[in-house]
């Protein structure tokens, strides 16, 4: 039963686990903060910037997608891409009907 | 093994790690899309409604949802460490790790159990008397806020149960060194939870 090469290998050490942690805590904090000062309209904008850069740290180090396949990574984007793509032709169509 | 009259030899049994692993991602984009329309809802409301979105969400206890979305951040640390622990060969630490994971996730429930029943006790559920009486937008988010926690309050009760098998199989060494994608593929699902809350916390929690 061997694993394959580089991507099964690759162990997150538990330092780097500690570290993205320690992000993920501090982005919560910032975004309690910036919720807590009006930013009107703006304010969900920056709450789904930080709360994105937390899905991302997640995704890379703690799903270890950093060190997959580019076709993995490719799945990933090509999925995401759907999501948008959905989104944004629902938009479209509420916002102008 | 050799299998008489002299046919190949077999190995023991085949592990497909990539695929495994795959099959998984693409299970998690299944979800993905799923979230991803309750997160369509959700805008599309909130466009609609802005000022109601918004002096509702600030009736959520802002403290509350905080405080497990730190329990859930650190259960996600926890499973990470569980399969750092099984790849460098230490499985009883793994399936340590493993348990506290399920104790975060157990926290996180009872947490998000209290809070329900608070709103339950003002009379605001899906449905409710004193909820209908009030305007759409209010009713909307309400509604949006019981069926997105709610589903996802489902997914945290399947990790458990998923985390707690795991833990059983690293426990009787089935999952260890040479053999660990089950507890990756765990850990790609309860990360995926987890990143499902982050995005839930700013939009019912801190748009008010």
């Amino acid at each position: 039963m061997t694993q394959e090469k580089e991507t099964a290998t690759h162990t997150v050490s538990y330092r780097a686990n500690l570290f993205v942690w320690l992000a993920l805590l501090i982005l919560t904090a910032v975004t309690v903060m910036v919720a807590g000062i009006d930013l009107g309209r703006q304010g969900i904008l920056v709450n789904l910037l930080i709360a994105s850069v937390k899905a991302g740290l997640i995704v890379f180090i703690f799903m270890h997608m950093k060190y997959e396949s580019p076709l993995l990574k490719l799945m990933l984007l090509m999925t995401l891409g759907t999501l948008t793509v959905i989104i944004m032709m629902t938009f479209l169509d509420t916002l102008y009907r | 093994m050799n299998t008489s009259g002299g046919e190949i030899t077999v190995h023991d049994k085949h592990v497909d790690y990539s695929g495994a692993k795959m099959g998984m991602w693409l299970f998690l984009f299944t979800e993905l899309i799923f979230f991803g329309g309750m997160f369509l809802l959700y805008a599309v409301y909130r466009s609609s409604f802005p000022e109601e979105f918004y002096s509702t969400s600030a009736e959520l206890h802002r403290t509350i949802g905080a405080v497990n979305t730190v329990v859930l951040i650190t259960s996600s640390l926890t499973m990470a460490c569980s399969i750092t622990a099984v790849k460098k060969g230490d499985t009883r630490l793994s399936a340590l790790f493993q348990l506290l994971t399920i104790l975060f996730a157990l926290t996180f429930l009872v947490v998000k159990y209290f809070e329900w029943e608070a709103k339950i006790g003002h009379g605001i559920y899906p449905g409710s008397e004193a909820l209908t009486a009030q305007g759409q937008g209010k009713i909307i988010f309400y509604s949006l806020y019981f069926v997105m926690t709610g589903i996802h309050g489902v997914h945290v009760l399947a990790g458990i149960a998923v985390i707690s098998v795991t833990m059983a199989m690293t426990l009787k060494n089935r999952i260890n060194k040479g053999d660990y994608i089950r507890l990756e593929n765990t850990g790609l699902y309860w990360h995926f939870v987890d990143i499902i809350w982050v995005y839930l916390f700013p939009l019912l929690y801190l748009i008010g």
